[in-house]
């Protein structure tokens, strides 16, 4: 079998098409950069969706914290404690757990039943959990920028009339953005590395469709021979962080391109800050 | 544990529960919590030694120290820990038992046979005739291992950022006096780096604490082992039968782990205090106004 066909067999093989089998021995290191790329699908899934929600989710816990209501405060503060607090791998156990024991046939509200046996599924629960998971560390990021904002802009934007909502989305988000850019990118880069822990938390994979780590443990456990598969997952995973943080350097330019001078790189300093 | 509990069926309220809470297998789960405690009291340290060596090791004249050092603390960066945590007790296992069974055996077969990872009797670690309790240790030792490894190369990081910090003047100073490099970095480099150190340590300390669940992975029983199996629905046929109470267990593990860095937070911020005093930093000089009116 060429090694074409095995990329057209096992290519979207995490997705569940192509073959269905998994190779049972033999491996060869085309299968297994193959199948371990192919997982590498949902670890980006994972990171994209919950970066993408986790930022507004952060934003607004971010906002309600700094606020003087202790109704808005106490319950932002409560929910960035808990989720800061606990190991990210016991909150997936619990949030599996919960998820399973809401009725199979669905809930009635209003008179409609809405399924619920989706959530337990990898694709939305653990979805969820590193949303809410990256939200809490956000939000504690952009707090701390947010508090950092100089006295002087705030007092310009006063002085020019703007209050509220305008002041918000051009002073205060922008430099909030900003001062927080860096720290945010060490958080991204620990949120695409923790997406390994979903199929080894309470999450089963469903028909063996895993992550990158999940078929690197996998070809690992056939063969008893940790120093091929891990390796690979190893280099996927360094490739796709100098990516990120490609990525984040740019916007981290854009945000700063008023300063000249300022734009410098993001000093890369991933899981110290977290 | 308590004599009405002979008979577990007749039981039910509290009593139930006080008997159903204290059976053997309960209290081999509070245990488990003593090996959590255990893993952080003897990773921490180890890992600190390791970082140590890691930050001297990049900061060395010699280039291949040196580059050993940068390769060790850049290792972590970009990699996911869980990745170390899975690699590094197999391929420490087998290295081991490949030294020994080059040493013990006659064999000149290769340990690789197709699939299969083959040792003689004799090079097997540990021995398969030695008593369960050594391969509980065994299996332990080769988890802190894995983890000092990955958590010493953090440390690396933070404490080669300490030591980049402590201004060069310092170090010019001590050097001006005659000093050889020897005691420039024991009487100068080290005492100066702490207070630039402590907030990347703790925070380190935080990660640590937050990663031991991923002992589960590693085979060894510990509170989420014991969760998982404690908390699994148990029909009639055991003398505790109940549904699914998988859920409150995890809530228990929670919970935990929300006192344990809830503490640690505290006497961090009082280590912090202690030894930003007298300092010249923001903090240090803030701390100062704040006692002298």
């Amino acid at each position: 079998m060429t090694c074409a066909q095995t990329i057209l067999d096992y290519g979207l093989r995490s997705l569940g098409f192509g073959e269905r089998l998994l190779p049972r021995s033999d491996f060869t290191l085309c299968q297994q950069f193959t199948l371990i790329g192919s997982g590498l699908i949902w670890n980006l899934y994972f990171a994209f969706f919950a970066l993408l929600f986790g930022f507004f989710l952060a934003t607004g816990l971010a906002l309600a914290k700094t606020s003087t209501n202790p109704w808005l405060r106490k319950p932002a503060e409560a929910f960035i404690f808990v989720f800061r607090g606990s190991p990210l791998f016991i909150q997936f156990f619990l949030a599996y757990e919960a998820l399973v024991l809401l009725p199979r046939t669905g809930v009635q509200i209003l008179g409609l039943t809405v399924a619920t046996s989706w959530l337990a599924k990898a694709w939305a629960g653990a979805l969820i959990v590193l949303t809410l998971n990256t939200a809490a560390y956000s939000a504690q990021i952009f707090h701390g920028a947010l508090m950092a904002v100089p006295k002087g802009d705030i007092e310009a934007a006063e002085a020019y009339g703007m209050t509220g909502w305008t002041r918000f989305r051009r002073i205060l988000w922008p430099t909030m953005l900003r001062l927080a850019w860096p720290s945010y990118t060490n958080e991204a880069i620990f949120l695409f590395h923790a997406t390994t822990l979903v199929f080894f938390s309470g999450f089963p994979a469903f028909q063996q469709r895993g992550d990158s780590l999940y078929y690197a443990s996998y070809f690992a456990g056939q063969t008893f021979n940790p120093f091929v598969a891990y390796p690979i997952v190893a280099g996927y995973f360094v490739l796709c962080t100098l990516a990120l943080i490609a990525l984040f350097g740019i916007v981290n330019r854009r945000l700063n391109r008023h300063l000249p001078g300022a734009a410098r790189r993001i000093r890369y300093r991933p899981q110290i800050f977290r | 544990m308590f004599s009405f509990c002979s008979d577990p069926s007749v039981l039910d309220g509290l009593a139930w529960l006080s008997c159903y809470l204290t059976t053997g297998t309960h209290l081999l789960f509070y245990a488990s919590f003593g090996v959590v405690l255990l893993l952080l009291a003897v990773t921490a340290p180890i890992a600190l030694l390791f970082g140590y060596g890691g930050a001297m090791a990049s900061r060395s004249r010699i280039a291949p120290v040196r580059w050993f050092g940068r390769i060790y603390t850049a290792m972590v960066r970009g990699v996911p820990d869980i990745i170390f945590f899975l690699f590094v007790p197999i391929a420490l296992d087998q290295g081991l038992e490949w030294l020994r069974h080059k040493a013990l055996c006659d064999s000149d077969a290769p340990v690789r046979q197709g699939n299969d990872f083959v040792v003689c009797a004799a090079a097997k670690l540990p021995l398969s005739t030695s008593p369960e309790w050594v391969h509980d240790i065994y299996a332990m030792v080769l988890a802190v291992v894995a983890f000092s490894i990955v958590f010493g190369a953090f440390a690396a990081n933070v404490l080669y950022g300490a030591m980049q910090a402590v201004p060069r003047a310092q170090l010019e100073t001590a050097e001006a006096y005659g000093m050889t490099p020897r005691q420039v970095t024991r009487r100068i480099l080290v005492p100066q780096m702490w207070t630039y150190a402590l907030p990347g340590l703790s925070n380190l300390w935080m990660i640590l604490i937050k990663a031991t669940p991923l002992l589960f992975l590693l085979g060894i029983e510990d509170i989420v082992y014991w969760a998982r199996e404690l908390g699994g629905a148990k029909t009639r046929s055991f003398a505790y039968p109940h549904p699914d109470w998988r859920l409150y267990y995890f809530l228990v593990v929670l919970v935990f782990y929300l006192l344990m860095t809830w503490i640690s937070e505290r006497v961090l911020d009082r280590v912090t205090a202690r030894l930003t005093r007298g300092q010249a930093t923001m903090a240090g000089e803030a701390q100062r106004k704040a006692v002298a009116p």
